[in-house]
């Protein structure tokens, strides 16, 4: 095996061009492989991520929510926006049958000026009733959020006083968010005592999100959990019916709509990554037949000096696991180059939640593509190696083919 | 006995009677050339006699062994073990040095030996070219070459098809210079040619026409010219 692996060697090094085509080749499939399964699992990661965040069957918004950003811009694309209601809402809704528990959550959007450190997405809640919130947050930082405290999404940097001024308020950042793939990285979230302190705070500074209401006694939005037993639908159904100027939307709307996206984002990046790979394992194929083809008399000569079937397949199969190899680690490389530091511009430009897998995911994602354009390298020898079995190696010398 | 013993060979290919019941004998130490015109089954009992193909009818002896019957795997260690052959084109890999090409003779037949390939690059006069690919060597060298691979397993029979169908004239006598040096040591040669001149050098020439043997012409002056050396080497 050894000395198959020596002419594997000096067959490629001495053919520089035809090797670098064909490790191009090897690398092309891997990252397809690569890049395209990432930005799938990250897409998925990234709807399981959002969905298990939302933590409410229904959620409650003004009418006016669409004409002053939507609640899926700022959940998804982390767009800052402020939509307003009166709390009085929050009884109405409570008073539904099959409401279980219903709580207030209050957006105010800071500002790109002097007055505030970064222009984000504020997310206020009431500790006492919130049950969707919360238990994320207590996967970061375990004590109840005092006044004046925030935690903000991992897409905030935090300096190094750990202070984020908003509306000239200095706020403390006592916890930052785990990684969610949508617009909650790029959100601070408060209690109600805190956010209500701020909206005065905007006030003073000359911003009016409110037109006119008292700041005190407006909400944003409300969690609705419903009882064990009650159809979310109805539930949902009934708030539309009976509370005017508020629209209530399933959770699991919210989330198939994205979905449906998601699905058709999937399809599309999927179906590609398999032609792409398709096409270069045929291609991978056609080349190693093409060249196993120009090799005949190289293959029948070695065998007039009595290399046996066997090991011209071995020769075959070092250089296309060299190959192979090569050119995967080098397109997972390129991939990962990719895939890994502009994730948040693939996440733009889709449009949708995007999470990474775990490293353990990644790792075997990496292993995964490498071992695929192996395992394509060795199909590849395997079928240039029977096509050289048949060769009629006295015709093949004596035509000087 | 004889090195090689061909007897009562035919090869059918549908109609065509490629070779037709040929015999022929060849001793040991023998350098016998085969002659005939295009068509007539040089190339079909070269085949045979180097293990690339199998008679239709007929027996192929070789060293005493029937090699007609034997599976193509035993011909391949056969061909490897006990032939060494010479082509037209001399058939060198490319990719490898005139030293590579030479062991890679000796990997498939027992274990490379660089000093041993070396030695036989040495013999052909190519010593200084041993770090040259095909590429790079004239025609008269490729086929030295070709001649030092063939050589160096010590095979009890060299096979050679038109070695000097692709040489100038000075290339030419340099091959058969070594094909007498070769006979002169007591290597057997089976020279297949259409070139008279080349036949006319060996010490018999066997002539093959439609498949069978019509002609052997022992040549005198060859026994003449070759005998006191023949004897001196062998001494």
């Amino acid at each position: 095996m050894k000395f198959e692996r020596q002419l594997a060697r000096r067959n490629l090094s001495r053919r520089p061009v035809r090797t670098a085509a064909l490790i191009l080749l090897a690398a092309f499939l891997s990252f397809s492989v690569f890049a395209g399964s990432m930005i799938v699992l990250s897409l998925q990661n990234g709807l399981e991520s959002y969905e298990s965040r939302l933590g409410a069957d229904i959620v409650v918004v003004p009418y006016e929510a669409r004409s002053h950003g939507t609640l899926e811009s700022i959940l998804l694309q982390g767009i800052p926006g402020y939509f307003y209601m009166d709390e009085t809402y929050l009884d109405k809704v409570r008073a539904i049958s099959g409401v279980e528990s219903a709580s207030p959550q209050f957006y105010l959007a800071s500002a790109s000026a002097g007055c505030c450190s970064v222009a984000v997405q504020i997310i206020g809640f009431d500790p006492d009733t919130d049950f969707s919130i919360q238990p994320w947050i207590r996967e970061s930082y375990s004590r109840d959020l005092g006044d004046g405290d925030v935690i903000v999404g991992s897409g905030i940097t935090v300096p190094k006083n750990r202070t984020l001024r908003f509306y000239n308020q200095d706020c403390r950042v006592v916890a930052s968010l785990d990684q969610t793939g949508t617009g909650l990285d790029t959100a601070v979230y408060a209690n109600m005592n805190t956010i209500q302190a701020l909206m005065a705070g905007s006030q003073t500074e000359g911003f009016d999100y409110f037109g006119g209401a008292d700041p005190q006694r407006t909400i944003s939005s409300i969690m609705v959990k419903v009882k064990d037993g009650c159809s979310i639908e109805s539930v949902a159904n009934d708030i539309n019916i009976h509370v005017r100027h508020v629209e209530a939307t399933q959770a699991k709307t919210m989330v198939s709509s994205i979905a449906g996206g998601l699905t058709n984002v999937s399809r599309i990046i999927g179906g590609l990554t398999a032609m792409i790979w398709a096409l270069a394992i045929v291609i991978l194929i056609l080349a190693f037949v093409m060249i196993s083809h120009e090799r005949t008399r190289e293959f029948a000569i070695l065998r007039v000096m009595g290399a046996s079937q066997r090991m011209l397949s071995g020769l075959l199969r070092w250089e296309a696991a060299f190959i192979s190899l090569v050119g995967a680690v080098l397109g997972v490389a390129v991939g990962a180059l990719v895939v890994f530091p502009f994730s948040s511009l693939i996440r733009g430009k889709l449009d949708l939640p995007y999470l990474m897998p775990g490293s353990g995911v990644v790792l075997g994602l990496l292993v995964g593509s490498v071992v695929l354009a192996v395992a394509a390298g060795s199909l590849t020898s395997a079928i240039s190696a029977y096509r050289i079995s048949r060769i009629d190696t006295g015709l093949i010398l004596r035509e000087g083919a | 006995m004889s090195l090689l013993e061909l007897k009562s060979i035919s090869k059918i290919y549908g109609d065509l009677h490629a070779l037709d019941n040929v015999s022929l004998k060849v001793e040991k130490g023998e350098w016998v050339a085969i002659m005939g015109p295009s068509g007539s089954g040089k190339s079909t009992m070269m085949n045979i006699i180097g293990c690339m193909d199998k008679p239709t009818s007929g027996q192929v002896l070789l060293d005493g062994v029937d090699i007609s019957k034997e599976s193509d795997r035993n011909l391949t260690a056969i061909r490897r073990d006990k032939i060494g052959l010479i082509f037209q084109q001399f058939h060198l890999v490319n990719y490898l040095t005139a030293l590579e090409n030479v062991m890679v003779a000796q990997y498939y037949h027992s274990v490379p030996d660089e000093a041993e390939a070396m030695e036989a690059l040495r013999r052909v006069g190519l010593a200084d070219r041993a770090k040259h690919l095909p590429s790079q060597l004239s025609g008269g060298e490729q086929q030295r070459v070709c001649i030092a691979r063939a050589l160096i397993n010590y095979p009890e029979l060299i096979l050679a098809d038109e070695p000097t169908g692709n040489l100038d004239e000075a290339n030419e006598n340099i091959v058969l210079e070594i094909f007498r040096q070769l006979h002169a040591e007591g290597t057997t040669l089976v020279v297949v040619t259409h070139d008279p001149e080349v036949g006319e050098v060996a010490q018999r020439t066997v002539v093959l026409e439609y498949g069978k043997i019509t002609r052997e012409i022992h040549n005198e002056s060859f026994e003449a010219k070759t005998a006191p050396a023949l004897a001196e080497a062998r001494n």
